[in-house]
């Protein structure tokens, strides 16, 4: 579905991606794995088009968007959902304002099957009674709910998860988990999940990529990850797997 | 010798870089407004949003323009009562009040307010909204922000200035006459009569273009500042500061500038 070629990125001189060759298959989870400054989040904007590369192509159905404006870039992430780290839910707006957003900017449904539709995408994430609260009444595991379920309202075929379990606890990052499990099980969507939780990205990921100061220094089925003989990876794994 | 050359440098240097700055920042606000403008012109057209934010720039701020209005009436009267009486014209006062009043005070000390209510909540809106990454969110559910955020408020501004600025003209006329005929006692005829004999429908044109500019400005400065916010709270803190600075400078600045050009085609 995604197919990323010699990317590269710099900010005021400051390389922050350097050739990166990244594939994600349709309907497959694809985690990208790395620690804080490594370049995961700015490798995710450019998947959706919010950061135009120096060099490189993303070639997303086949379309290379780095070549699109602002307006052909509008129709191309209609396929995408994305979750944001913070949730990034309109402060303005209630929950089910907010997961009724994309609905109304896109859609000609009546505000019956809007409602309905609401509902019915949260409560695939696990919310009820939440519809007239406002994002700063929420928990943080509960506004990424919120998050999820307005990324999955329009049906994309891929969702973007960026940093999806940062600052939650243990029971809540395992439920988060679960949850982007089913929803790639249950909606059959492609999922891209940036991340250094190493724990989480074992649990949800078929193929992992390892990026170390923008450059992919390990790319393998999750299955295979704990093989990996880059000096950098083991030691990442180790802070985990050695805790086992 | 290279170390005095080196050091004599470092004041054109800065003064160099602060212009090239300066004219940087220009470019980049013109684009951002020709961005507005493009897309202001290309549906979806948001009239609900426009009206929240007429609601917001006009209604919101009919208080403060009523009082200053008033008040500025009476001072000004108060003053210049005073000093049209060493030369035994107190009659002129109404009419001279008025014209500055329709010509400058209304319109600029409107914007001036406006800036710093609706300015500086537009810097801390758009900006918070950008720190959080919700501008981002939106471009991902392919909702343009320019068209959703920016268009609403810049035209907002634009329409509404000028009606709160012909609120505060008719507020400051009461003020006038209530100090004028009222309290210091000139003759109400003579008073309303130099009023119509003095002032010209040019005057008030005059004001009203002067505000549809200031409100467009203010709010395009206040818009840009916090779209382009960075670095958290405190980037949003100083996006917020510097939207209500430069808005009221730009609308000194543009207030010479463009009395210049009406005055071109102002009546003898």
């Amino acid at each position: 579905m995604i197919q990323v070629t010699d990317l590269n990125k710099s900010f005021a001189g400051f390389s922050v991606l350097r050739g990166i060759n990244l594939h994600v298959r349709r309907g497959k989870t694809r985690v990208i794995l790395g620690v804080s400054g490594s370049g995961k989040t700015v490798l995710m904007k450019h998947l959706i088009g919010l950061f135009k590369p120096d060099s490189g192509t993303v070639l997303v159905d086949g379309e290379d968007i780095t070549k699109l404006d602002d307006k052909e870039l509008l129709r191309v992430r209609r396929k995408f959902g994305m979750v944001f780290q913070q949730a990034a839910l309109f402060d303005s707006m209630t929950v089910a304002e907010n997961v009724a957003f994309p609905l109304r900017e896109h859609t000609k449904l009546g505000p019956d099957a809007i409602a309905a539709k609401v509902k019915e995408k949260l409560d695939v994430v696990g919310l009820e009674n939440v519809n007239h609260k406002y994002p700063s009444e929420l928990s943080g595991g509960m506004r990424k709910r919120v998050g999820l379920a307005r990324a999955l309202v329009l049906e994309p075929s891929c969702v973007l998860y960026d940093e999806p379990t940062t600052g939650l606890d243990p029971l809540t990052t395992d439920y988060v988990d679960q949850m982007i499990m089913d929803a790639a099980a249950r909606l059959q969507v492609t999922s891209v999940v940036i991340s250094h939780d190493i724990g989480s990205a074992i649990r949800v990921a078929d193929d992992i990529a390892v990026l170390q100061q923008g450059v992919i220094v390990e790319d393998c089925p999750a299955s295979e990850i704990r093989q990996s003989k880059h000096p950098f990876v083991q030691k990442y794994l180790d802070t985990w797997f050695g805790k086992q | 010798m290279s170390s005095f050359v080196s050091k004599a440098r470092v004041p054109f240097e800065l003064l160099g870089n602060l212009t090239l700055d300066f004219f940087a920042e220009v470019g980049r606000v013109a684009q951002f407004f020709g961005l507005v403008v493009a897309r202001s012109l290309t549906p979806p057209y948001r009239w609900r949003l426009l009206l929240q934010q007429m609601e917001f720039v006009g209604f919101g701020s009919i208080f403060i323009v009523l009082l200053t209005g008033f008040f500025t009436g009476a001072v000004f009267t108060l003053q210049s009562a005073q000093a049209f009486a060493r030369v035994g014209m107190e009659s002129m006062v109404g009419s001279t009040v008025l014209l500055a009043v329709a010509r400058e005070l209304a319109p600029v000390l409107t914007s001036l307010m406006v800036t710093g209510r609706v300015g500086s909540a537009m810097a801390t809106e758009l900006g918070t909204m950008r720190v959080t990454e919700q501008i981002d969110a939106m471009e991902v559910m392919a909702v343009d922000p320019i068209n959703y955020l920016v268009v609403p408020r810049v035209i907002a501004g634009a329409v509404m200035v000028p009606c709160l600025s012909v609120i505060f003209l008719v507020v400051a006329t009461i003020g006038s006459v209530l100090v004028g005929v009222g309290i210091l006692g000139i003759d109400e005829g003579a008073y309303m009569a130099r009023i119509e004999w003095f002032l010209d429908p040019f005057d008030f044109t005059h004001g009203l273009y002067k505000a549809i500019f200031f409100g467009l400005i203010l709010a395009l400065v206040g818009c840009y500042k916090g779209y382009n916010a960075n670095g958290g709270a405190r980037g949003v803190g100083m996006a917020t500061t510097q939207a209500v600075v430069i808005g009221s400078i730009s609308v000194f600045v543009f207030d010479y500038i463009l009395t210049s050009i009406l005055l071109i085609g102002a009546p003898e």
